[in-house]
């Protein structure tokens, strides 16, 4: 369970990491800049399982892989849109940061509400304002890729292991 | 029920017989392409992969584009992972500065990406390959660690938003003006995971550089990718741009869409209805026709770039330029995508007009645009760039503001000092 952060539509990659920070991918040291632009305040005052909601198309721009590293590295929970731009999407599920795709829980979740989201069912519930919302579910190759722990181990696992 | 040009190479590349908008499918590569940002965490997570070997020495393609030449300690430790990397698993095509340029500008100028081909890139201008009649989508480090290992990778079928151009365009209407204003016209989540399908008799009157820029864009409204239809230009470009003892030129293919292809959307651009466009921060499409911009003074203007680096961008801009000279309190940056493109610029006298204007030339990089080197704003400036963002903060401080135009605006508003019509010197 964690607090709501809201951020508005087309929130991009260069407000979620600033390309002048991508000298490093290091998730812990991305995390100490993530959303730098759009909220000075996120990373001083995000806690280990807080949750980012958002409006549609989160995640546009770049490819920088950073972005979902420096969300991850911030130890955010999981962010919920009505839309994710496709990049961030497919970087979402390749390094294991968990996303949810509602519009009815990105209108309905408030800025400090106490939401708690359950990856793998779907199910977001609002604790501050007693509501729930059932996220879309992942197509069925995705949840694979899931399954494996990311597309890294996926191809690891049909080749026989790390090198 | 017919296929769109981009379900058309998808489904050669599966090995299939047909794929429909929605369906999971792996495809096969012809080039997997990182940077000096993307490429280091994608060799961190090619070593977990266990190949050991990337698939091919031939269709990997390394370029050190984004902070070079190197700007600081830290850059230059990205890019020597990359060189590293590139020289262990013998990459033949490693660029290093002095060879390098743009990706996106070098790529098709080395031709190494031909019409038909599957290519993946981390970087999200990887569509820019379009132009060629190409499926060519940008995808994060990880994604491109596992095209390195297997040359395959995993796409949803995108469907597709047919695009069908008719009109010539005016004296100084370019792809850049094209792309902007559908971009405003649909929205930078327009197109959002679709494919839009460049097509029809306007066609004749879009030169490759400009069906670069358009393809180039197609992210900036969400879009997997852009793409062209096949003409004798796009031909006369590949052979005029052969990759001389590589494999490329064996794999042409123009694949035009089925007759019944099943578009979502289509729409009909009149490109000589089109004025030139200025897309106002803090989003691409926040669009608006030249005459309706008023008056926006400007402290810097940018010229270059992955979607406008190319030698016609560079002819347009000395065009306006010759015998005039940068406005006072303008800092005006020029930035030509290839090694290449510089010398030609300095063969043809570009870089003569472009000195005595009072304009900076620099080597090709990616650095001004995303706000990494070379032109980064302060707090309350302003700039028109003929790049593709203009997100807050992009090119420097989060309270600086980028305007995105074409190169004969930004030329004009470099001359002038304020946002400008190239009609109107």
């Amino acid at each position: 369970m964690g607090k709501a952060f809201k951020y508005g539509d087309n929130v991009d990659t260069d407000v979620i990491i600033p390309a002048r920070y991508l000298v490093t991918s290091d998730p812990e040291e991305l995390a100490a800049h993530c959303m730098e632009d759009i909220d000075k305040d996120f990373a001083g005052t995000v806690r280990p399982g807080d949750i980012i909601v958002a409006g549609k198309n989160f995640g546009c721009g770049s490819s920088r892989e950073h972005a979902p590293l420096a969300i991850k590295g911030a130890k955010v929970a999981c962010v919920i849109a009505p839309t994710f731009a496709r990049i961030f999407y497919r970087n979402a599920f390749n390094t294991g940061m968990p996303i949810l795709e509602s519009a009815e829980a990105a209108a309905r979740i408030q800025a400090g509400d106490e939401v708690e989201a359950d990856f793998a069912t779907g199910l977001i519930r609002n604790i501050t304002r007693g509501e729930q919302y059932q996220a879309e579910p992942f197509p069925p190759f995705i949840s694979r890729l899931i399954e494996s722990g990311g597309l890294a181990e996926y191809v690891s696992s049909q080749n026989g292991g790390a090198e | 029920m017919g296929m769109t040009m981009t379900q058309k190479i998808l489904a050669a590349h599966a090995g299939m017989e047909s794929v429909k908008a929605g369906q999971f499918i792996e495809a096969e590569l012809d080039i997997v392409l990182a940077n000096d940002i993307t490429g280091p965490p994608a060799i961190k997570e090619f070593a977990r992969m266990g190949t050991g070997k990337v698939f091919d020495t031939d269709k990997v393609v390394l370029v050190p584009d984004h902070f070079t030449p190197n700007k600081d300690v830290k850059s230059a430790e990205q890019c020597k992972i990359l060189r590293e990397f590139a020289s262990r698993q013998s990459i033949k095509h490693y660029f290093e500065v002095g060879q390098m340029g743009i990706e996106h500008a070098l790529l098709p100028e080395k031709g190494l990406v031909v019409a038909g081909d599957a290519v993946i890139g981390a970087d999200s201008h990887t569509c820019t390959y379009g132009a060629l009649g190409a499926f060519a989508t940008g995808i994060g480090s990880t994604d491109m660690a596992a095209g390195m290992a297997t040359g395959r990778a995993w796409f949803k079928v995108p469907a597709g938003i047919k695009f069908s151009l008719i009109g010539k365009p005016g004296r100084w209407v370019s792809g850049k003006d094209v792309i902007l204003h559908i971009i405003g016209m649909i929205g930078v989540d327009g197109a959002l995971y679709k494919s839009m399908e460049f097509m029809g008799p306007g066609l004749e009157w879009l030169s490759m550089d400009d069906r670069f820029a358009m393809a180039n864009m197609a992210i900036e409204a969400g879009a997997k990718n852009g793409i062209f239809a096949v003409d004798e230009k796009t031909t006369e470009y590949m052979r005029t741009h052969a990759y001389k003892g590589g494999s490329s030129f064996k794999r042409i293919q123009a694949f035009a869409p089925d007759s019944g292809a099943p578009y979502e959307r289509s729409f009909e651009i009149d490109l000589s209805k089109i004025r030139p466009t200025v897309a106002f921060p803090h989003l691409p499409d926040n669009t608006r026709a030249i005459d309706d911009v008023g008056e926006v003074r400007i402290d810097q203007a940018v010229i270059g770039s992955c979607t406008n680096g190319r030698i016609s961008d560079m002819r347009v801009a000395a065009e306006i330029l010759k015998g005039r000279k940068v406005a006072d309190g303008v800092r005006c940056i020029i930035f030509p995508g290839t090694q290449n493109i510089m010398l030609e610029c300095v063969r043809l006298g570009y870089a003569e007009i472009f000195i005595e204007a009072g304009a900076v030339l620099s080597t090709p990089t990616c650095g001004p645009c995303l706000g990494g080197h070379m032109g980064i704003l302060a707090a309350g400036e302003r700039a028109i760039s003929t790049t593709n963002r203009n997100f807050v903060g992009r090119m420097g401080h989060v309270d600086s503001e980028v305007y995105l135009a074409s190169p004969a605006v930004a030329a004009a508003s470099a001359v002038k000092g304020y946002i400008a019509d190239p009609g109107s010197l």
